[in-house]
């Protein structure tokens, strides 16, 4: 029923211009995360840290696609994307670290992230609640008369809860300019979905409201960034509503201190040699866009970038204790 | 025989025996099974019981509560877990307007003994959607009874009563509690519903509270006795079943009554115990009753807000040298 989309080895998808910029993405993300993880340790902040290492074509590809004012709802694992629709990394570590200079004035934490000037709507703690909340924005974007196309990311295990399910219908029916983005990562928190769904794909769950559904290779940035397009001219074209679900892996524990008893090393490091960052540096390479020395200059210089984001925030004050009260209404 | 052991292993070794005695008994819950649940509480079951007992569930809150619902109508006793008090909201239909009314609305015919065991509280700066308080919203509703253990001794024993009931039992533990330390018999024991336990005897002045605030108050207690000040400590232990009469001959001794809970202000608990107490005690008391409830915001992810939004033990201090018309600087 579905064909796994991947990009073509011996073409780009992207001029040569374009191509570093997404890599500069990917990477960006995996360096800010890797800080992440530091951060964590380091005890300067508090709850969960939900990483998103592995993942990171899925989010720089379906973003590679959209407009600064499209609208975007994601979960808790939500700083990869928000990095590829544009977010500043020195807000989003000051949240993180619950600094006054974070998104939410450290009020909101890294798991409800929101960034409406470039239309992110908000991370969510709460599975699937994004999912009809870009569907809202997607009802407004029509109604309005608005090009603009709203995409929610959502995982693998959101797709059992009742409002992924009354979302799809009501996008179906409504026809709303919406991409469903799943990102299956094989597992919801410590549980393998395959024995959460019946289903081979959770695309075919799309197909059950209607919805055209496609499955892509979800670390093969390009090939998310073509289907993607699909679904965002489909939206822009008073088409309705798509599904993508993006076949991924997340390469770190569910939040950090998972004992991941769940899964095998072996599992890992097989995927580990799919790792979307790896697999379109090597294509890159392989069609002599770029050189290891080019790529090892390029991760240095991010490197720095983040850095520098980190010292920021570090640097940032604590919100006053003024602040516990306004905002509420 | 008596040992130390933390509370969530009390809570373990409850569900242990529970299995043990009662074929009808089974625990539903998102990784509880394989993983042994996120706060390690049913560590070890699935490995005893296996997954036809100890069964992870898919994200479906609404669903599993729903089907245990039914399960429970029809014979057998469920024991879901909800990994965070907040995600019962997700699923309030299926606990408010059905396991709670079945009984009263058909006239008594239809039982539904169904114990949902989930964490809630603040503390670890898990943000707005992971850090609530519910249970003042659970004791709203007639016909679904609230536990709110404190320590690990009563949080065994209430969760065995909890289990013998024949009707729906929210049970919420809490999640900076389950690392804490306390004597628990080896023998078999059980606490009944809805009698309050005097945590601590003493004249001057009676400090009503439950859960995570038992101890806090027993640290306000220990502050207090320092400056010559004799509290009584009242851990009410439920909600619904709410025992007032312990309250009720505590201020007629005492004279004074503060209220503390981590739920916010207003609209809290503290408030009923307040007008219950008036109603039946009025001649008795010598001073204002004092609440003390978090602030009435959302709880902010920064450790130091948190900190200043949720009751701290100088608060409770504060609170009662005001019951006693003591001068605070
Ligand atoms: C309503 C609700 N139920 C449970 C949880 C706890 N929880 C947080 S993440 C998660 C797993 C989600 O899995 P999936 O949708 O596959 O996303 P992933 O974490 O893999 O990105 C669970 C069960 C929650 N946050 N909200
Ligand atoms: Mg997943």
């Amino acid at each position: 029923m579905f064909n796994l989309e991947v990009s073509d080895p011996a073409n780009l998808l992207f001029s040569k211009e374009e191509s570093l910029r997404i890599l500069d993405q990917l990477i960006t993300i995996r360096k800010f995360e890797e800080k992440s993880i530091e951060l964590y340790k380091s005890g300067l902040m508090g709850g969960s840290l939900h990483g998103y290492i592995g993942q990171e074509g899925v989010a720089v590809g379906v973003c590679s696609q959209l407009n600064k004012d499209d609208y975007l709802t994601v979960t808790y694992r939500s700083r990869g994307q928000a990095i590829a629709k544009g977010a500043s990394m020195e807000k989003l570590f000051a949240e993180m670290m619950g600094k006054v200079d974070g998104y939410c004035k450290g009020k909101g934490g890294p798991m409800h992230i929101t960034d409406l000037e470039i239309g992110f709507l908000g991370a969510n703690g709460i599975v699937g609640a994004g999912i009809p909340i870009a569907t809202g924005a997607a009802f407004t974007a029509k109604k309005k008369g608005t090009s603009q196309v709203s995409v929610t990311f959502f995982g693998d295990g959101a797709t059992n809860q009742g409002v992924f399910h009354e979302a799809l219908n009501l996008a179906s029916i409504w026809k709303l300019p919406v991409v469903f983005v799943c990102e299956n990562n094989l597992y919801s928190e410590m549980s393998p979905i395959a024995d959460m769904v019946p289903n081979e794909h959770l695309a075919e769950r799309a197909l059950a409201y209607h919805i055209p559904a496609v499955i892509v290779d979800g670390n093969d940035v390009e090939a998310v960034s073509k289907v993607t397009q699909e679904a965002v001219e489909r939206a822009r074209n008073n088409g309705g509503p798509t599904f993508i679900e993006a076949k991924t892996y997340r390469q770190q524990g569910h939040m950090f201190g998972d004992a991941e008893t769940y899964r095998t090393k072996e599992e890992v490091n097989e995927w580990k040699k799919k790792d979307p960052i790896l697999l379109f540096t090597n294509k890159l390479i392989e069609l002599g866009l770029v050189t290891d020395e080019i790529v090892e200059q390029l991760s240095h210089e991010i490197e720095l970038k983040v850095e520098k984001a980190y010292q920021f925030a570090l640097n940032s004050e604590q919100p006053n204790y003024d602040e516990i009260f306004t905002d509420v209404f | 025989m008596t040992r130390q052991i933390t509370y969530a292993e009390a809570i373990n070794e409850a569900l242990d025996e529970i299995l043990r005695e009662d074929e009808s008994v089974f625990l539903l819950g998102e990784d509880i099974g394989h993983y042994g649940g996120v706060f390690k509480v049913t560590k070890g079951l699935y490995d005893k019981f296996g997954g036809e007992r100890v069964i992870d569930t898919p994200i479906s809150e609404s669903g599993f509560i729903g089907l245990g619902i039914g399960a429970a109508m029809t014979g057998l006793k469920p024991i879901i877990e909800i990994m965070w008090v907040d995600f019962t909201l997700v699923a309030i239909d299926q606990i408010l307007n059905q396991a709670a009314k079945f009984s009263y609305m058909s006239g008594g015919q239809t039982k539904v003994p169904l114990v949902i065991r989930t964490q809630g509280g603040g503390g670890r700066g898990n943000g707005a959607q992971h850090s609530q308080s519910l249970e003042g919203l659970f004791a709203q509703f007639p016909g679904i009874k609230v536990v709110c253990p404190s320590t690990p001794y009563d949080v065994k024993g209430l969760l065995k009563s909890s289990v013998a009931e024949n009707g729906p039992v929210i049970f919420i533990e809490h999640k900076m509690l389950y690392n804490t330390k306390g004597e628990v018999p080896e023998e078999d024991y059980s606490i009944p519903l809805g009698k309050a336990d005097i945590k601590r005897k003493g004249s001057d002045v009676t400090i009503v509270s439950l859960s995570r605030m038992v101890q806090f108050s027993l640290d306000a207690a220990k502050e207090l006795e320092k400056e010559g000040i004799d509290a009584e400590i009242i851990d009410l232990r439920s909600l619904a079943p709410l025992d007032t009469e312990t309250v009720i001959e505590s201020v007629k001794k005492t004279n004074r009554l503060v209220v503390v809970h981590e739920a916010h202000t207003t609209f809290g608990w503290g408030a009923e115990i307040v007008s219950q107490v008036q109603q039946d005690a009025f001649d008795y008391l010598d001073g204002p009753i004092i609440r003390v409830g978090a602030e009435d915001v959302p709880i902010p992810y920064n450790l130091e807000l948190e900190k200043e939004v949720l009751p701290q033990v100088k608060d409770i201090v504060k609170a009662v040298k005001e019951a006693l018309y003591i001068e605070v600087k």
